[in-house]
């Protein structure tokens, strides 16, 4: 009997984690990644030809960042790596795939998701201004194409991504003038001793933090408000603070998200159940700590399906295909399945004491106004959701996808998703769990008419 | 909780002709509920492709189509919603000279329901349409033709129905419905409606629910499988089909080029369908044929939805055979969009008047029980949706 066939899709910490451990138990894995190079959006690496020193792209993770992107190349013909290559669908045991223009599919026994994540974005007057990024974009315009999204940057987010991305761009020469976090101080305050459980972190957030406030530039916590000034560009960020008066600083880049969100839409197509995380105010797909889904041929390793971090995404990846393997009939070290195991609660415990400390800013969508662009893609207002809650009787965000048109874009409510659930559940006045999740379509990104057979 | 209505006529399926007939009946006087087993509008009536075309129907259909297509001119209005209507003309393609043979006879036909379409050689096509590929002999037009946005006609008229006083109640699946001595019992979860009148519209489910009656229609689910580009800069003027129905697209105002290809899964039953990649790959390979301009478009979505299909591909409509008091409206077969709201009238008048003025005769439910049935009619019907 040959052996099954094991796909992964991702080559970021998670999904190289997964093809190690599944080659060193002789299997063959096939890795699929949209990227040219393995890494992921954390450990991006630059396209060949344009390398930089590891420490400049990577800080303290350096040395991790290294490690993983050594995996597959020292994996050699014990695994097929596919990149390149986008997954737009999952049916049946079947991906499509699309490389370099070209279809393709991949028949699969067993199925290892570890899609990463994304930012999570919040409208705010000025956000479609040019020179408005998320985080993520302008950290991957520095990491990949070793470019600065503006000469003066300024930053806003709610998460831990913020202080390490101000240290990033400060090291890299850009002028950094305002860092402006929209939880207030206190929550992080709250959350310190359940930080602590994982001091090496917590101590790398307050070195960023530390470093930053020694460069310039304001900082603030609790910002209440904010929107981007500019005539075609961005020229200045306003933002009320928390004491409750507005402050401007002159820029001609912003970066701005909240938190991150799963990019969960293969696992949807999988048939995977989800589950709402009250915490994170965000469906998920279901998965056990092994990381199996509800659907017995699907595993779920990374932030792909609950964010945790790159540290975390390396141990799920492992964890991930250990349960192939037992599920398989193969043997597998039980005091190492234990060990991680441990570990992977352990890193939960902090992660709850993280996502605490950066609750979601709610007052910002909150204050999101009728004229407001909430759907990029299609350029649907906010007003536009409200009309079809309202006035159409639209409880859900699919009904509101409907009426609307909101996420029915080139992103397919990647980016509007959250925003537009949090608005129908303010509207409806209804927890957010109760506004519904927008359902998945292939291609979960834009494929060409003209692919041809590969 | 258990609950209880009691209506003069009880309409099972909220998609556009349910709710139009709730419309309708609730102007004609009647006490009206509605009960779908999803959100009004949300099933075929929701996800078609949008075409508003009479040219290339059954012929037996044109009398309902052109009724229909009068009701198209002021529907907006009517329900206060924009449509996104646009008379644009449907034009349908010849690839050979078969095909343009084809299409002359239509005309000839349909000239006699009153359909006037215009016959274009190879020329006029091409100088009209200059981007078409190369495989195209000629077409005939149908001016009075357009296109709309389903996803908000069905829901439009559900609204309407509410605002006129109809109980339209959502995710209501019904279950059983019976003749009891004062007309119907209808039993939806913890809902029993009593009524008068039943009116089945309920799509795919519309055979399920004839043979509680002891009728027989054979429907079978279809999934029409469908693609839409991101938007582009607008070039398709006309909806377009091709003879043989195997190609079909429109360009919607905010530019998005929405094309057909093949056919779907979908499980009825559970309410889930899936677009499924060999079908849209092959639909996008003979689109681009006819349409090399969309070489550099992306598609950022597919989809497909659920519909009743019948034997011969033309609806159910009209009273019950068995059941006094019944009347069938289903089986749409995936060109009932354009149908929907005159269906509405036509209920409405078999229901108060015992009879409608569009002629029906062949839309009989017993035309499945007469002995040798056979699908002669399927050919004269077009496969665009």
């Amino acid at each position: 009997m040959s052996d099954p066939v094991v796909a992964i899709v991702g080559a970021g910490p998670a999904g190289v984690r997964a093809a190690e451990a599944l080659a060193q138990a002789g299997l063959r894995p096939i890795v699929f990644d949209e990227a040219q190079r393995a890494g992921g959006q954390i450990y991006r690496q630059p396209p060949p030809g344009a390398e930089r020193p590891g420490e400049d792209l990577y800080g303290f993770e350096a040395g991790k960042a290294k490690s993983v992107h050594a995996v597959l190349s020292d994996l050699g013909e014990r695994v097929v790596y596919r990149p390149r290559t986008l997954v737009w669908n999952v049916y049946e045991q079947r991906l499509d795939t699309l490389t370099d223009g070209g279809y393709g599919e991949q028949a699969f026994d067993r199925l290892v998701l570890a899609t990463g994540a994304m930012d999570r974005v919040i409208p705010f007057p000025g956000w479609t201004l040019p020179g408005v990024f998320t985080l993520g974009g302008a950290q991957i315009a520095l990491k990949a194409q070793g470019v600065s999204i503006g000469r003066r940057v300024a930053f806003v987010g709610a998460g831990p991504l913020l202080p390490l991305i101000a240290h990033q761009y400060a090291k890299a020469g850009a002028e950094v003038v305002a860092v402006l976090d929209v939880t207030p101080f206190s929550a992080r305050a709250r959350q310190a001793a359940g930080l602590l459980a994982q001091p090496a972190t917590f101590a790398k957030g307050l070195y960023y933090t530390a470093r930053n406030a020694l460069r310039g530039g304001t900082r603030a916590s609790g910002v209440r408000k904010l929107r981007v000034e500019g005539d075609g560009r961005v020229e200045a960020l306003v933002w009320t603070g928390a004491d409750g008066r507005e402050h401007r600083v002159a820029c001609d880049a912003v970066g701005a998200s909240f938190g991150l969100r799963s990019e969960s839409q293969l696992a949807d197509l999988a048939g995977c159940r989800f589950a709402f995380d009250p915490v994170t105010r965000q469906w998920a797909p279901e998965r056990t700590t092994a990381g199996r889904s509800s659907r017995p041929e699907v595993y779920l390793a990374g932030d792909g399906a609950g964010i945790g971090g790159a540290d975390v995404a390396e141990l799920q990846g492992r964890r991930a295909a250990l349960a192939v393997l037992e599920d398989i009939g193969r043997a597998v070290d039980a005091s190492e399945v234990a060990r991680l195991d441990a570990a992977l609660a352990r890193q939960a415990r902090f992660r709850d004491a993280l996502e605490a400390a950066y609750p979601y800013p709610d007052h910002l969508v909150a204050s999101i106004a009728d004229d407001e662009i909430l759907c990029r893609c299609e350029g649907v207002t906010a007003g536009a959701l409200r009309d079809a809650v309202r006035e159409k009787g639209a409880t859900e965000v699919n009904r509101v996808k409907a009426f609307t048109r909101i996420g029915m874009g080139r992103c397919q409510g990647r980016v509007c998703g959250h925003a537009a659930a949090e608005l129908v559940a303010l509207e409806r006045g209804c927890p957010v769990s109760e506004a519904g999740r927008l359902r998945g379509q292939p291609p979960v990104k834009p494929i060409p008419v003209a692919g041809g057979a590969a | 909780m258990s609950e209880k209505l009691a209506v003069d006529a009880c309409v099972v399926g909220g998609g556009i002709a349910g709710c139009a007939a709730a419309v309708a009946l609730r102007k004609a006087g009647m006490t009206v509920a509605v009960l779908d087993r999803g959100a009004c509008g949300a099933g075929a009536s929701g996800v078609n492709f949008g075409g508003v075309r009479q040219q290339g129907r059954n012929l037996h259909e044109l009398p309902l189509a052109r009724r229909s297509r009068r009701i198209w001119d002021t529907l907006a209005a009517t329900l206060e919603q924009d449509l996104e209507f646009d008379v644009s003309g449907h034009i349908k393609l010849a690839r050979s000279e078969a095909d343009m043979a084809e299409l002359e006879q239509y005309a000839r036909d349909a000239r006699e329901y009153g359909l006037e379409l215009q016959m274009l050689g190879a020329n006029r096509v091409r100088s009209e349409i200059p981007w078409l590929g190369d495989k195209v002999v000629g077409a005939s037009l149908s001016p009075e033709d357009g296109q709309a946005n389903p996803r908000v006609v069905g829901p439009a008229f559900a609204r309407l129905a509410r605002r006129l006083g109809a109980e339209v109640r959502e995710h209501r699946r019904v279950t059983a419905a019976r003749r009891t001595e004062r007309g119907f019992a209808v039993e939806a979860g913890d809902l029993t409606v009593e009524s008068a009148w039943l009116v089945n519209s309920a799509g795919v489910f519309g055979g399920t629910l004839a043979s509680w009656f002891g009728e027989h229609a054979p429907v079978e689910p279809l999934m029409p499988n469908m693609l839409v580009t991101e938007p582009l800069p607008y070039f398709v003027s006309r909806s377009i089909g091709v003879c043989g129905g195997d190609v079909y697209l429109r360009q919607t105002g905010r530019g998005n080029v929405i094309f057909g290809g093949g056919r779907g899964w979908g499980d009825a039953e559970i309410a889930r369908s899936r677009p499924l990649t060999d079908q849209s790959l092959g639909g996008m390979q003979r689109t681009l044929d006819l349409v090399p301009a969309l070489t550099s478009a992306q598609v950022i979505r597919s989809w497909t939805g659920i519909d009743g299909q019948t034997p011969d591909r033309i609806p159910v409509i009209g009273h019950s055979s068995t059941t006094p008091q019944l009347v069938h409206a289903f089986g749409f077969s995936g060109h009932g969009f354009q149908l929907g709201p005159v269906m509405g009238e036509i209920i409405a008048e078999l229901v108060t008047q015992g009879r409608t003025p569009t002629p029906i005769e062949p839309f009989a439910i017993e035309r499945f029980a007469a002995e040798g049935f056979a699908a002669q009619t399927a050919e004269l019907t077009h496969t665009e949706h």
